[in-house]
């Protein structure tokens, strides 16, 4: 806090016009043949918020992974405040004033918020040791002015994924900025992290900081921006004045098409119960939740981070055990002691961080998508290549991956990509419930729309499937009822018919 | 013609110590006139066959994301057994010096899978103990085959090719094909990759690093047994920094320490390597202890060229 509000960027008459920042013809190459960054030409001008918008796959990281120095680009120059400059490291971005807050946690667990924060230039006193005081008493107020609720000297082990990301947040207002970058900042951000978090944005734009933002979301864009670019598969689409753009026209540069919303083809009546719970319960995280899902239907578990929507799902696939409480699998009571009863139960869980439990990132699309259902393809303990790979090109030709083949390492594929090919692995196990918590985190309109579409499709051939989500339109785009999660509670039942925007934010919220 | 080019391009990015194992058969043999010569190669085969097969089965523990040190300890007590049992039949004495490596695998896997103590701790532990026992039971004396038909198996030849080199080579392809083709050899990889996401998928973790100890340990005892019929003896001290020069030859066919990648086939590219090395050199009269420093160097040198290489045709691909 104390940083920022050194920064005094007088405006004298002649920086009004340039622009703090602008990139000009920047092409990238990543061997052996692909072409992250086509020429592409981005300027933002001092104390605005420009909104980077655009496909998985479309460039916006790479553009800004150039910017950061963690890639160099092959052609092009980058103008800093109307000088040309060279980045060379993130180390030297840093010090050049350009800050980027990445979108994947670069956290070292078990160290503590403050050291976190101050990674790579932790305050020492003489001759060369740590100044504990001035660490904790300085990382103490840059959380405090994010309002966040956990200490500067917790461990980052113990905290959530969402107070992850304001760490990540307060690791950039240790420097004193000139352009900060927010890659999918709000991913993880439960909605009182986010106003807080577009507060601090706010500040840096009083304080003449220049902010590009990355997201997904159109609400947020339209919310904050000044301007938006948007860039389709690797090359510069066009700016527009955020005030006056709409919705439909940024979606069509994005994607080149208009995207329809999601169509709910009702199935008139569902099959009988496939999965029952009742009193779950489990100690200090959820109480007496019970609930049923029945073949055919839908049900969306809407909450807030920390209301227990992870932790029950954990619980219905056996990663954790209940205190008390049945669950009833098609009428019989079954204990799921572990993933792998779960599993053979009829259980899937497509889980909320898909690269540290969803994929084996070294390995192939392929060999991800058949790693539960291995028996399947084989013959006493023989692998049929033949049957992998028809498995492989069914649930990549319906889930529509996008990969050069199944060979491919998932570890290269974007987001979007790898979302799929999680799914594809569950589905190839053909899951009597399927789980999916968060679903569509970290992934672009396109491929969301897919996705929900999917799960629409999944319910009609009769899958019971449970969907957690902390976005409300998706939740309301495709259950058939909605279960809302308050303090490990369920606090709300609505159907799809009765459901208003009103009560179910009154459901989670009291 | 191009999809054979394309094939030749991913064996070397893959497998990229087979272009060193050529370099070296290629300076050897202009450097010294006795290298050439198949004689020679299959001398080094035999040579290997002991380090190779440990190797082996340490490619699936490391795969697997654990290490097994205990290796060249188990060499010590199977070869042991075999010889000094000998007075039970020279049968039932090797499958008992076998069936103690199986056993030491097996105790090392459950260990590490039920107290969740780290494998290199463990194995570290058995290393230690195992080599214990063997002084216990041979009371620091070495034991000698009375029977001469045991010490010449060791060199015996089956159309043409030494007994142990054909043991090792069929031991490679068996390995080979159960890492690439069987449900074991591809949860070994998935667990090495990425162990929540395995369990999360449904496969049984514990059970495949104790079958991968039990490999390990029953490869470690017939290298040991194919030792001692070598040698037509044992010593308490047999399999010394065994255990070493295995990872070694692991790693320089591009087994990850944190598992999750590599293959029989670059095992057995390390294997050859070292053997070629050592052979080589020998035969330049290059002195024993030079010999150790340049091999430190090549190992250090093979993986940083291969880091090298790896960077540049992988970077990141995140867009």
């Amino acid at each position: 806090m104390s940083n920022l509000s050194q920064t005094e960027n007088i405006q004298t008459p002649e920086t009004v016009n340039t622009p703090a920042l602008a990139l000009e013809n920047i092409t990238k190459t990543f061997p052996p043949s692909v072409t992250a960054l086509d020429n592409v030409t981005f300027s933002v001008q001092r104390g605005e918020v420009h909104a980077l918008v655009g496909e998985n796959g479309a460039g916006k990281s790479t553009l800004m992974k150039v910017l950061a120095g963690i890639h160099q680009a092959n052609a092009g120059q980058i103008y800093l405040e109307g000088k040309a400059i060279k980045i060379d490291g993130p180390m030297d971005a840093k010090h050049q004033g350009i800050l980027l807050i990445h979108q994947e946690l670069s956290l070292v667990p078990d160290m503590t918020v403050a050291e976190n924060i101050y990674l790579g230039s932790i305050p020492t006193k003489w001759p060369n040791r740590v100044d504990s005081v001035t660490l904790y008493s300085n990382a103490e107020k840059i959380l405090k002015r994010l309002k966040c609720k956990f200490k500067a000297t917790d461990k980052v082990s113990k905290l959530s994924i969402a107070m992850r990301h304001m760490v990540e947040i307060a690791r950039a207002l240790v420097f004193t900025p000139k352009i900060v970058v927010f890659d999918e900042p709000t991913a993880s951000l439960t909605d009182t992290e986010k106003y807080v978090l577009f507060e601090v944005i706010e500040d840096l734009k009083k304080e003449n900081v220049s902010v590009v933002y990355i997201s997904h979301r159109m609400d947020e864009i339209f919310t904050l921006s000044d301007r938006i670019t948007v860039l389709r598969d690797g090359c510069y689409r066009g700016t527009v004045n955020t005030r006056d753009a709409d919705e439909d026209e940024i979606t069509r540069l994005m994607i080149g098409r208009s995207l329809d919303n999601i169509t709910k083809s009702k199935a008139p009546e569902f099959g009988p119960k496939v999965i029952e719970v009742k009193n779950l319960s489990c100690e200090g995280l959820f109480e007496d939740v019970s609930f049923s899902i029945r073949e055919g239907e839908v049900v969306g578990m809407y909450g807030l981070v920390g209301a227990g929507r992870t932790e029950i799902a954990e619980t219905l696939f056996g990663l954790r055990q209940p205190s008390s409480g049945q669950i009833y699998l098609k009428g019989d009571q079954i204990d799921i002691t572990s993933p792998s009863v779960a599993v053979e139960s009829g259980i899937a869980l497509v889980p909320e961080n898909r690269k540290e439990q969803g994929l084996v990132l070294g390995m192939s699309c392929q060999d991800n998508i058949t790693l539960s259902i291995l028996e399947q393809v084989a013959s006493y303990g023989v692998l049929k290549k033949k049957k992998e790979n028809n498995i492989y090109q069914k649930y990549a030709d319906e889930l529509a991956i996008k990969s050069p083949s199944g060979g491919q390492k998932v570890g290269n594929l974007s987001g979007g990509n790898q979302q799929k090919v999680v799914i594809g692995k569950w589905l190839s196990s053909e899951p009597e419930l399927l789980i999916l918590d968060e679903p569509t985190r970290g992934i672009d309109v396109g491929s969301k729309s897919e996705i929900h579409k999917l799960i629409r499709i999944l319910a009609q051939k009769g899958y019971a499937v449970l969907v957690i989500s902390s976005e409300m339109p998706e939740v309301l785009g495709v259950s058939d009822r909605i279960l809302a999660l308050f303090g490990g509670k369920i606090n709300g039942e609505f159907t799809d018919n009765e459901v208003t925007e009103d009560a179910l934010v009154k459901a989670i919220s009291f | 013609m191009s999809s054979l080019q394309k094939k030749a391009k991913s064996f070397i990015v893959e497998q990229p110590i087979w272009l060193f194992v050529l370099a070296c058969i290629l300076f050897f043999s202009f450097s010294t006139e006795h290298f050439f010569d198949i004689g020679n190669f299959k001398n080094i085969l035999v040579q290997t066959s002991t380090i190779g097969l440990i190797a082996l089965g340490l490619t699936f523990v490391m795969i697997n994301g654990n290490i097994d040190l205990s290796v060249g300890a188990v060499v010590a007590l199977s070869a042991s057994l075999a010889v000094d049992l000998q007075s039970l039949g020279m049968g039932s004495a090797v499958v008992i010096a076998l069936l103690s490596g199986l056993l030491l695998g097996i105790l090392n896997g459950a260990i590490v899978w039920k107290t969740g103590v780290d494998a290199f701790i463990v194995t570290l532990g058995a290393m230690i103990g195992i080599r214990g026992l063997v002084f216990v039971y041979t009371q620091e004396q070495s034991f000698f085959a009375a029977d001469f038909s045991y010490s010449d198996f060791g060199s015996s030849t089956l159309a043409g090719m030494p007994t142990l080199a054909i043991i090792f080579i069929l031991f490679t392809l068996l390995m080979h094909y159960i890492l690439t083709r069987t449900i074991h050899g591809r949860n070994t990889f998935a667990v090495g990759g990425n162990r929540q996401a395995s369990i999360d998928a449904g496969i049984r973790v514990g059970p495949h690093m104790v079958i991968n100890f039990a490999i390990c340990g029953f490869l470690a005892a017939l290298a040991g047994v194919l030792l001692s019929t070598q040698m037509g003896a044992s010593t308490p001290n047999l399999g010394r920094d065994f255990e070493l020069w295995a990872i070694t030859a692991v790693v320089l066919g591009g087994t990850k320490l944190t598992g999750g990648s590599g293959s029989i086939m670059g095992t057995f590219g390390g294997v050859i390597a070292i053997g070629v090395l050592r052979n080589g050199m020998n035969l330049l009269e290059i002195p024993a202890f030079y010999v150790l420093v340049i091999m430190g160097s090549i190992l250090i040198a093979v993986l940083f060229i291969d880091k090298q290489v790896n960077r540049g045709s992988k970077q990141e691909l995140n867009v």
